[in-house]
């Protein structure tokens, strides 16, 4: 069967020259990187050169890289270590349409007593920046917002978010999980104290994370027992992995230019071949300040799992925003903040490309999607 | 994705009778577009009072479209009397059952055929009255609802409610009043097997009823955990086990043997049993 993967921001194929990287790792290099000998020394070059790599893609110095096991635990780490650095009078500012990896240890804070704010977003998912400014009033301050969202793809302004935040003087992170490898990332020009990446969104394997932390920034460490990566996670580094990171960074880096023309370029096709070819369409999301990838439609008076089951079925993959999709019973929690009416947003559909995918494939899309909204729409009560 | 079974998957991609009949005998809908699925169902009787058509018409996801599906097939050719016993686990059975977390499909079919019924009998559309209290506000299911769904399926936990009628799945604010509706239902049929336990039964009797205490309270709730029990002996009112898979390793098994197998056989047995284990 045909395949066609449009879900590259839930995850991405590991890129060959990646796989390649790793394997020496999984063999003779196996030391640890830590020890007091070659067999271990000869290791520990490939992470820091690793670490080069990663901090080039973001305009970082090397030594505020921390290699860490996932985007989750880059979230939890920078939050839950900046604000108990902050102390008990901390205010944690985030907004409602982020991930469950930040929502959810900013719950558990305010379950714990501390004054959490969620910040609104209009329509189109863009946060409320008037909002925003007006909660900075109190200090210590963590700010936590996402640079670019998961299922929508709308690019948060950071720089001007950043400029608040530094003249406020509160801590500012970001989870750039979607953004790192798909737009340009720069801390050297914008400046946030913390970044959050996962190597599995940018083709690198899952496993792997990293926490950017501005010199100067206070983070108490998430794990204890050990003094590597500067005392900042301890833990034995996952060295093929690491190593398979800095390989992705450096193609992505090279290949910023092809996702802003390219990817970009395929996804408009995508998005105005589906607008033109089906009626009771919505487009959700910001979409003069968007993810080159990532394209959210809704099909009104149908349910997304419904469609990704069809779409499944002809080797397409996708996914939802729908009740039956979220894992809970309710629409997923960026499209009601986003006001998405109720009709639209169980049929919400997300494609995300990537580089890998190709004009054939988009072609393919288009012919297999409209077939199968009009088959729903047939069964459905809602249509006349 | 769902682990959904063939029959699923075959009545979701070929959905047997889709659409409309004009004149219908009976019409009845249930859901909405904010609940995430919705169901019209429609039926036509022939001259001996049977369902000679249904169609149906469904938003919804995959286990929503092939539970009315099934629940049509399941409903042909019934006399309207046999189609109102038909209820949610014959639809899940009839598609070789369900994920716990879309058991609401099929309760969501049962409740459609229930207004069909009631407008062939009554000419009353059901659809826009919710009677009485309104327990979940999010997905507005009644306390009726929720009563009548436990009592059907004994359902034991808060979680189970949600798989079944999605009430508690919104916000979660009514989960306390779903605990009490829980908790109420086991008082109940505690209560229930207290009286129906017998004052005198012969030693026959009293070995029957262990063993069916056994098979039916006690192992589900340990192959829940991965473990397993075995009846070994009964002796007057000592009653000797042993237990297999995880409990056989299991630090608390001292716990399940008190708080579970004896209290168990405690509740629909006889008091004055004791049970010990003997190790295999």
């Amino acid at each position: 069967m045909k395949t066609v993967y449009l879900d590259n921001n839930a995850t991405t194929r590991v890129a060959p020259e990646v796989v390649d990287a790793m394997q020496p790792f999984f063999g003779e290099f196996y030391g640890n990187p830590s020890s007091m000998h070659y067999f271990g020394g000869q290791v520990a070059r490939h992470v820091e050169a690793a670490r080069a790599r990663v901090a080039n893609l973001i305009g970082a110095d090397p030594s505020e890289i921390v290699f860490t096991s996932c985007g989750t635990e880059s979230d939890n780490a920078a939050i839950l270590g900046a604000v108990e650095a902050l102390g008990p009078a901390a205010r944690i500012i985030t907004t409602r349409v982020e991930h469950q990896a930040v929502l959810a240890p900013c719950r558990h804070l305010k379950e714990q007593g501390y004054d959490v704010v969620e910040i609104d977003v209009d329509n189109a998912g863009q946060v409320d920046m008037a909002a925003l400014r007006a909660a900075l009033h109190k200090s210590p301050c963590l700010v936590t917002v996402m640079w670019a969202n998961n299922e929508t793809g709308t690019v948060f302004p950071l720089e001007e978010i950043a400029r608040l935040t530094q003249a406020a003087g509160a801590v500012l992170h970001t989870d750039a999980v979607q953004t790192v490898g798909k737009i340009p990332v720069d801390v050297g020009s914008i400046p946030v104290d913390m970044l959050s990446l996962s190597g599995h969104k940018l083709h690198a394997p899952k496993g792997v994370g990293v926490l950017y932390v501005r010199r100067g920034t206070k983070v108490r460490p998430l794990l204890l027992g050990g003094h590597q990566e500067h005392g900042r996670r301890a833990g034995t580094e996952n060295v093929p992995y690491i190593v398979g990171l800095g390989k992705a960074c450096e193609l992505a880096a090279a290949g910023l230019d092809a996702e802003r023309t390219r990817v970009a370029a395929l996804r408009d096709r995508l998005e105005a071949g589906i607008l033109e070819r089906t009626t009771g369409t919505l487009v959700n999301g910001d979409r003069k300040n968007r993810l080159p990838n990532t394209t959210n439609v809704s099909f009104q008076y149908i349910e997304g799992e419904a469609i990704l089951y069809h779409l499944s079925d002809v080797g397409i993959a996708a996914s939802s925003g729908s009740a039956c999709t979220s894992g809970s019973l309710d629409v997923s929690h960026v499209l009601r903040a986003m006001g998405v009416p109720r009709d639209y947003a169980q049929g919400s559909i997300r494609f995300s490309l990537s580089r890998y995918n190709t004009a054939a494939e988009i072609d393919y899309v288009l012919a297999q999607l409209p077939p199968v909204v009009t088959r729903l729409r047939d069964l459905s009560p809602f249509v006349e | 994705m769902w682990d959904y079974t063939e029959r699923v998957m075959d009545h979701f991609r070929n959905p047997r009778n889709v659409g409309k009949i004009e004149n219908p005998d009976g019409v009845g809908e249930v859901g909405s577009l904010a609940c995430g699925d919705a169901l019209k169902l429609m039926f036509k009787l022939d001259d001996d009072g049977r369902i000679a058509d249904v169609k149906f018409q469904t938003f919804g996801c995959a286990s929503a479209i092939a539970s009315s599906s099934a629940l049509t097939e399941i409903v042909k050719g019934m006399t309207v009397d046999e189609a109102e016993q038909v209820t949610n686990q014959d639809i899940a059975e009839f598609l070789g059952g369900l994920p716990d977390q879309k058991l609401h499909c099929s309760v969501m079919g049962r409740e459609a055929l229930e207004a069909a019924i009631q407008n062939y009998r009554t000419g009353e559309t059901s659809k826009a009255v919710l009677e009485g209290e309104v327990i979940c506000n999010c997905f507005g299911v009644t306390r009726e609802e929720i009563e009548r769904v436990v009592r059907e399926n004994d359902l034991k936990t808060v979680d189970e409610i949600t798989n079944y009628t999605k009430a508690g799945g919104g916000c979660g604010a009514c989960k306390p009043n779903l605990q009490s509706i829980v908790d109420a239902y086991r008082e109940e049929t505690l209560r229930a097997a207290e009286k129906a336990k017998p004052r005198k039964m012969t030693f026959l009797e009293k070995i029957h009823r262990i063993e069916d205490t056994i098979e039916q309270e006690i192992r589900p709730l340990l192959k829940a955990d991965g473990g397993d029990i075995e009846l070994v002996d009964v002796d007057g009112d000592r009653v000797q086990v042993s237990f297999r898979g995880m409990c056989a390793q299991c630090n608390v098994a001292q716990f399940t043997l008190k708080d579970v197998v004896e209290a168990k056989l405690h509740e629909f047995v006889s008091d004055d049993i004791a049970v010990e284990e003997v190790k295999a």
